[in-house]
Protein backbone atom coordinates (compact mmCIF):
# COMPACT_ATOMS: atom_id res chain seq x y z
CA UNK A 1 0.00 0.00 0.00
CA UNK A 2 2.85 2.67 1.03
CA UNK A 3 4.89 1.29 -2.54
CA UNK A 4 1.30 2.27 -4.42
CA UNK A 5 0.67 5.40 -2.91
CA UNK A 6 4.13 6.84 -2.65
CA UNK A 7 4.61 5.62 -6.37
CA UNK A 8 1.24 7.09 -7.41
CA UNK A 9 2.36 10.42 -6.10
CA UNK A 10 6.02 9.63 -8.31
CA UNK A 11 3.66 9.55 -11.44
CA UNK A 12 1.97 12.37 -10.58
CA UNK A 13 4.91 14.41 -9.94
CA UNK A 14 5.60 14.15 -13.97
CA UNK A 15 2.71 13.35 -15.24
CA UNK A 16 0.15 15.72 -13.55
CA UNK A 17 1.06 18.16 -16.85
CA UNK A 18 -0.54 15.64 -18.78
CA UNK A 19 -4.18 16.54 -17.61
CA UNK A 20 -3.82 20.47 -17.65
CA UNK A 21 -4.38 21.62 -21.33
CA UNK A 22 -1.03 24.13 -21.82
CA UNK A 23 1.20 20.79 -20.81
CA UNK A 24 2.15 18.57 -23.68
CA UNK A 25 2.49 15.43 -21.39
CA UNK A 26 5.45 12.95 -21.63
CA UNK A 27 7.29 12.59 -24.52
CA UNK A 28 7.92 8.98 -26.23
CA UNK A 29 11.19 8.99 -25.24
CA UNK A 30 10.53 9.74 -21.73
CA UNK A 31 7.35 7.96 -22.01
CA UNK A 32 9.66 4.53 -23.31
CA UNK A 33 12.33 5.26 -20.51
CA UNK A 34 9.06 5.04 -17.49
CA UNK A 35 7.60 2.38 -19.12
CA UNK A 36 11.15 0.57 -19.26
CA UNK A 37 11.79 1.61 -15.61
CA UNK A 38 8.43 0.20 -14.68
CA UNK A 39 9.29 -3.33 -16.09
CA UNK A 40 13.11 -3.52 -14.75
CA UNK A 41 12.17 -2.59 -10.87
CA UNK A 42 9.30 -5.36 -11.13
CA UNK A 43 12.28 -7.52 -12.04
CA UNK A 44 14.60 -6.51 -9.24
CA UNK A 45 11.49 -6.66 -6.89
CA UNK A 46 11.44 -10.48 -8.16
CA UNK A 47 15.13 -11.24 -7.83
CA UNK A 48 15.36 -10.10 -4.47
CA UNK A 49 12.20 -12.77 -4.15
CA UNK A 50 14.02 -15.65 -5.95
CA UNK A 51 17.07 -15.11 -3.57
CA UNK A 52 15.07 -14.90 -0.36
CA UNK A 53 11.82 -16.78 -0.70
CA UNK A 54 11.38 -20.77 -0.29
CA UNK A 55 8.17 -20.58 -1.19
CA UNK A 56 7.23 -22.76 -4.12
CA UNK A 57 4.60 -20.32 -5.28
CA UNK A 58 6.36 -17.19 -4.72
CA UNK A 59 9.29 -18.23 -6.48
CA UNK A 60 7.51 -19.47 -9.65
CA UNK A 61 5.53 -16.22 -9.79
CA UNK A 62 8.80 -14.09 -9.45
CA UNK A 63 10.33 -16.32 -12.35
CA UNK A 64 7.02 -15.53 -14.34
CA UNK A 65 7.30 -12.03 -13.94
CA UNK A 66 10.69 -11.77 -15.16
CA UNK A 67 10.22 -13.93 -17.78
CA UNK A 68 7.36 -11.80 -18.98
CA UNK A 69 8.88 -8.08 -17.82
CA UNK A 70 12.21 -9.21 -19.97
CA UNK A 71 10.50 -10.12 -23.13
CA UNK A 72 8.32 -6.67 -23.17
CA UNK A 73 11.37 -4.72 -22.47
CA UNK A 74 13.15 -6.63 -24.98
CA UNK A 75 10.73 -5.87 -27.23
CA UNK A 76 11.13 -1.80 -25.96
CA UNK A 77 14.36 -1.82 -26.67
CA UNK A 78 14.23 -3.08 -29.69
CA UNK A 79 11.26 -0.40 -30.80
CA UNK A 80 13.71 2.08 -30.05
CA UNK A 81 16.11 0.96 -31.67
CA UNK A 82 14.11 0.90 -34.63
CA UNK A 83 12.89 4.10 -34.55
CA UNK A 84 15.91 5.76 -33.18
CA UNK A 85 14.68 6.95 -30.12
CA UNK A 86 16.89 7.42 -27.26
CA UNK A 87 15.03 6.54 -23.93
CA UNK A 88 14.83 10.22 -21.85
CA UNK A 89 15.47 9.99 -18.32
CA UNK A 90 12.94 12.13 -16.33
CA UNK A 91 11.51 13.01 -13.00
CA UNK A 92 8.82 10.17 -12.94
CA UNK A 93 11.74 7.10 -14.02
CA UNK A 94 13.90 8.36 -11.54
CA UNK A 95 10.94 8.56 -8.81
CA UNK A 96 9.97 4.94 -9.41
CA UNK A 97 13.77 3.87 -9.45
CA UNK A 98 13.94 5.95 -5.98
CA UNK A 99 11.03 4.20 -4.87
CA UNK A 100 11.48 0.35 -5.99
CA UNK A 101 15.27 1.12 -4.56
CA UNK A 102 13.76 1.96 -1.21
CA UNK A 103 11.14 -1.46 -1.11
CA UNK A 104 14.06 -3.22 -2.13
CA UNK A 105 15.51 -2.31 1.29
CA UNK A 106 12.68 -2.49 3.01
CA UNK A 107 12.28 -6.13 1.88
CA UNK A 108 15.46 -7.08 2.38
CA UNK A 109 14.48 -6.46 6.25
CA UNK A 110 11.97 -9.25 5.93
CA UNK A 111 12.05 -12.84 6.00
CA UNK A 112 10.37 -16.56 5.58
CA UNK A 113 6.15 -16.14 5.62
CA UNK A 114 6.49 -12.20 6.05
CA UNK A 115 8.63 -11.86 3.32
CA UNK A 116 6.05 -13.90 0.65
CA UNK A 117 2.87 -12.06 1.91
CA UNK A 118 4.65 -8.42 1.42
CA UNK A 119 5.97 -9.25 -1.80
CA UNK A 120 2.32 -10.80 -2.98
CA UNK A 121 0.76 -7.51 -1.83
CA UNK A 122 3.82 -5.24 -3.15
CA UNK A 123 3.06 -7.08 -6.43
CA UNK A 124 -0.86 -6.48 -6.23
CA UNK A 125 -0.27 -2.66 -5.62
CA UNK A 126 2.68 -1.72 -7.32
CA UNK A 127 0.77 -3.98 -10.84
CA UNK A 128 -2.28 -2.11 -10.07
CA UNK A 129 -0.26 1.20 -9.85
CA UNK A 130 1.33 0.99 -13.57
CA UNK A 131 -2.01 -0.17 -15.06
CA UNK A 132 -3.52 3.04 -14.04
CA UNK A 133 -0.49 5.39 -15.05
CA UNK A 134 -0.33 3.45 -18.05
CA UNK A 135 -4.03 3.75 -18.70
CA UNK A 136 -4.48 6.94 -17.69
CA UNK A 137 -1.21 9.10 -18.67
CA UNK A 138 1.15 6.95 -20.55
CA UNK A 139 -0.70 5.59 -23.29
CA UNK A 140 -2.89 8.86 -24.10
CA UNK A 141 0.39 10.62 -24.21
CA UNK A 142 2.49 8.41 -26.67
CA UNK A 143 2.55 9.53 -30.16
CA UNK A 144 4.32 6.82 -32.32
CA UNK A 145 1.49 4.02 -33.22
CA UNK A 146 4.15 0.93 -32.27
CA UNK A 147 4.85 2.82 -28.59
CA UNK A 148 1.09 2.98 -28.24
CA UNK A 149 0.84 -0.42 -29.22
CA UNK A 150 3.36 -1.95 -27.05
CA UNK A 151 2.43 -0.37 -24.09
CA UNK A 152 -1.05 -1.90 -24.88
CA UNK A 153 0.50 -4.88 -24.69
CA UNK A 154 2.34 -3.80 -21.53
CA UNK A 155 -1.07 -2.98 -19.55
CA UNK A 156 -2.51 -6.34 -20.78
CA UNK A 157 0.33 -7.76 -19.37
CA UNK A 158 0.66 -5.58 -15.91
CA UNK A 159 -3.19 -6.63 -15.61
CA UNK A 160 -2.72 -9.78 -16.06
CA UNK A 161 -0.06 -9.93 -13.50
CA UNK A 162 -2.15 -8.33 -11.27
CA UNK A 163 -4.64 -10.49 -10.96
CA UNK A 164 -2.24 -13.52 -10.48
CA UNK A 165 -0.51 -11.48 -7.87
CA UNK A 166 -4.20 -11.12 -6.24
CA UNK A 167 -4.20 -14.78 -6.28
CA UNK A 168 -0.81 -15.43 -4.96
CA UNK A 169 -1.89 -12.85 -1.99
CA UNK A 170 -5.47 -14.60 -1.40
CA UNK A 171 -3.63 -18.16 -1.56
CA UNK A 172 -1.50 -17.19 1.36
CA UNK A 173 -4.01 -15.29 3.48
CA UNK A 174 -6.47 -18.40 3.14
CA UNK A 175 -3.76 -20.57 3.97
CA UNK A 176 -2.70 -19.07 7.22
CA UNK A 177 -6.11 -18.44 8.34
CA UNK A 178 -6.93 -22.43 7.76
CA UNK A 179 -3.92 -23.64 8.43
CA UNK A 180 -5.31 -26.55 10.67
CA UNK A 181 -8.35 -26.44 9.00
CA UNK A 182 -8.63 -27.61 5.46
CA UNK A 183 -12.65 -26.85 5.23
CA UNK A 184 -12.16 -23.69 2.87
CA UNK A 185 -11.95 -25.85 0.55
CA UNK A 186 -15.76 -26.45 0.75
CA UNK A 187 -16.67 -22.92 0.42
CA UNK A 188 -16.94 -22.50 -3.39
CA UNK A 189 -16.91 -18.75 -2.92
CA UNK A 190 -14.03 -18.95 -1.30
CA UNK A 191 -11.94 -21.11 -3.71
CA UNK A 192 -12.05 -19.10 -7.52
CA UNK A 193 -12.17 -21.58 -10.16
CA UNK A 194 -9.18 -19.92 -11.87
CA UNK A 195 -6.93 -20.12 -8.93
CA UNK A 196 -3.90 -21.51 -10.59
CA UNK A 197 -2.10 -24.56 -10.42
CA UNK A 198 -0.67 -24.65 -7.04
CA UNK B 1 -9.10 -79.25 -42.24
CA UNK B 2 -11.73 -78.67 -43.77
CA UNK B 3 -13.72 -76.99 -40.86
CA UNK B 4 -10.77 -75.29 -39.52
CA UNK B 5 -9.93 -73.40 -43.36
CA UNK B 6 -13.45 -72.26 -43.75
CA UNK B 7 -12.82 -70.95 -40.06
CA UNK B 8 -10.25 -69.34 -41.44
CA UNK B 9 -11.79 -67.97 -44.41
CA UNK B 10 -14.71 -66.58 -42.39
CA UNK B 11 -12.72 -65.01 -39.64
CA UNK B 12 -10.77 -62.96 -42.20
CA UNK B 13 -14.17 -62.08 -43.93
CA UNK B 14 -14.91 -60.99 -40.89
CA UNK B 15 -12.34 -58.74 -39.96
CA UNK B 16 -11.84 -57.77 -43.73
CA UNK B 17 -15.93 -56.64 -43.02
CA UNK B 18 -14.73 -54.61 -39.93
CA UNK B 19 -12.29 -53.26 -41.63
CA UNK B 20 -13.78 -51.49 -44.45
CA UNK B 21 -16.17 -49.00 -42.83
CA UNK B 22 -13.10 -47.42 -41.12
CA UNK B 23 -11.14 -47.43 -43.87
CA UNK B 24 -13.67 -46.07 -46.11
CA UNK B 25 -16.62 -43.79 -44.98
CA UNK B 26 -15.51 -43.25 -41.94
CA UNK B 27 -13.06 -40.27 -43.27
CA UNK B 28 -15.31 -38.31 -43.48
CA UNK B 29 -17.13 -39.56 -40.40
CA UNK B 30 -14.67 -40.54 -37.86
CA UNK B 31 -11.12 -39.83 -38.67
CA UNK B 32 -9.83 -37.51 -35.93
CA UNK B 33 -9.69 -33.42 -36.78
CA UNK B 34 -6.63 -31.38 -36.13
CA UNK B 35 -7.91 -27.82 -34.66
CA UNK B 36 -5.75 -25.27 -33.62
CA UNK B 37 -5.83 -22.62 -31.02
CA UNK B 38 -3.23 -19.62 -31.65
CA UNK B 39 -2.23 -17.67 -28.01
CA UNK B 40 -1.17 -14.02 -29.40
CA UNK B 41 -1.40 -10.52 -27.28
CA UNK B 42 -2.63 -12.55 -23.98
CA UNK B 43 -5.49 -13.77 -25.72
CA UNK B 44 -6.57 -17.44 -26.56
CA UNK B 45 -7.98 -16.96 -29.98
CA UNK B 46 -11.29 -17.67 -31.09
CA UNK B 47 -12.54 -21.77 -29.66
CA UNK B 48 -13.12 -24.18 -31.86
CA UNK B 49 -16.21 -25.53 -33.00
CA UNK B 50 -17.01 -29.22 -34.28
CA UNK B 51 -14.60 -30.77 -32.06
CA UNK B 52 -15.46 -34.56 -31.21
CA UNK B 53 -13.60 -36.89 -28.94
CA UNK B 54 -10.53 -38.35 -30.48
CA UNK B 55 -9.66 -34.92 -32.20
CA UNK B 56 -6.05 -32.97 -31.75
CA UNK B 57 -6.16 -29.53 -30.78
CA UNK B 58 -2.36 -27.87 -31.67
CA UNK B 59 -1.66 -24.94 -28.64
CA UNK B 60 0.12 -22.63 -30.68
CA UNK B 61 1.80 -19.90 -28.65
CA UNK B 62 2.83 -16.75 -31.03
CA UNK B 63 2.85 -14.50 -28.42
CA UNK B 64 6.05 -12.92 -26.91
CA UNK B 65 5.87 -14.56 -22.97
CA UNK B 66 5.33 -17.90 -22.09
CA UNK B 67 1.68 -18.95 -21.73
CA UNK B 68 0.03 -22.34 -20.68
CA UNK B 69 -3.27 -24.39 -22.05
CA UNK B 70 -4.50 -25.59 -18.90
CA UNK B 71 -7.67 -27.29 -18.47
CA UNK B 72 -9.91 -26.56 -15.18
CA UNK B 73 -10.45 -30.16 -14.84
CA UNK B 74 -6.57 -30.77 -15.64
CA UNK B 75 -7.38 -33.39 -18.73
CA UNK B 76 -4.57 -31.24 -19.87
CA UNK B 77 -2.31 -28.73 -19.09
CA UNK B 78 0.59 -28.04 -21.46
CA UNK B 79 3.07 -24.75 -21.22
CA UNK B 80 4.98 -23.40 -23.94
CA UNK B 81 7.26 -20.92 -24.78
CA UNK B 82 7.32 -18.29 -27.23
CA UNK B 83 6.85 -19.03 -30.58
CA UNK B 84 6.39 -23.33 -29.65
CA UNK B 85 3.21 -25.52 -30.01
CA UNK B 86 2.19 -29.16 -28.76
CA UNK B 87 -0.67 -31.62 -29.36
CA UNK B 88 -3.47 -32.82 -26.66
CA UNK B 89 -6.12 -35.47 -27.64
CA UNK B 90 -9.17 -34.72 -26.95
CA UNK B 91 -11.07 -37.24 -24.23
CA UNK B 92 -14.81 -36.78 -22.99
CA UNK B 93 -17.31 -35.10 -24.27
CA UNK B 94 -18.59 -31.96 -22.79
CA UNK B 95 -17.86 -28.16 -22.16
CA UNK B 96 -13.90 -27.56 -21.73
CA UNK B 97 -12.74 -25.05 -19.98
CA UNK B 98 -8.95 -23.90 -20.22
CA UNK B 99 -7.19 -21.09 -19.10
CA UNK B 100 -3.41 -20.09 -18.50
CA UNK B 101 -1.80 -20.46 -15.42
CA UNK B 102 0.20 -17.73 -15.47
CA UNK B 103 -2.01 -15.11 -17.16
CA UNK B 104 -5.13 -16.17 -15.46
CA UNK B 105 -6.89 -13.49 -17.03
CA UNK B 106 -6.83 -15.53 -20.56
CA UNK B 107 -9.50 -17.87 -20.61
CA UNK B 108 -11.12 -20.07 -23.19
CA UNK B 109 -13.84 -23.01 -23.53
CA UNK B 110 -15.11 -25.21 -26.01
CA UNK B 111 -18.02 -27.85 -26.46
CA UNK B 112 -16.49 -31.68 -27.39
CA UNK B 113 -18.86 -33.98 -29.31
CA UNK B 114 -18.98 -37.87 -29.07
CA UNK B 115 -16.95 -39.43 -31.71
Amino acid sequence: MIRRLTLAAGFAVALSGAAQAQDPGPSDPQIAHIAYTAGQIDIAAARQAIAKSRNKQVRAFAQEMIRDHAAVNDQALALVKRLNVTPEANPTSAALEAQGAQKLREMAKLKGAAFDRAYAQNEVAYHQTVNGALASALIPNADNAELKGLLQTGLRLFQEHQLHAEQLANGMGKKKRSSNNHGSHERPMQQPQNSGPY
Amino acid sequence: MAPLGVAFRTSALTAAMLLTPLALPSSAAAKPTVHTVVMDKMVFAKAPTGVRVGDVIVWVNKDIFQHTATARDRSFDVDLAPGKSARTVVRKTGLVNYYCRYHPGMTGRMVVAAK
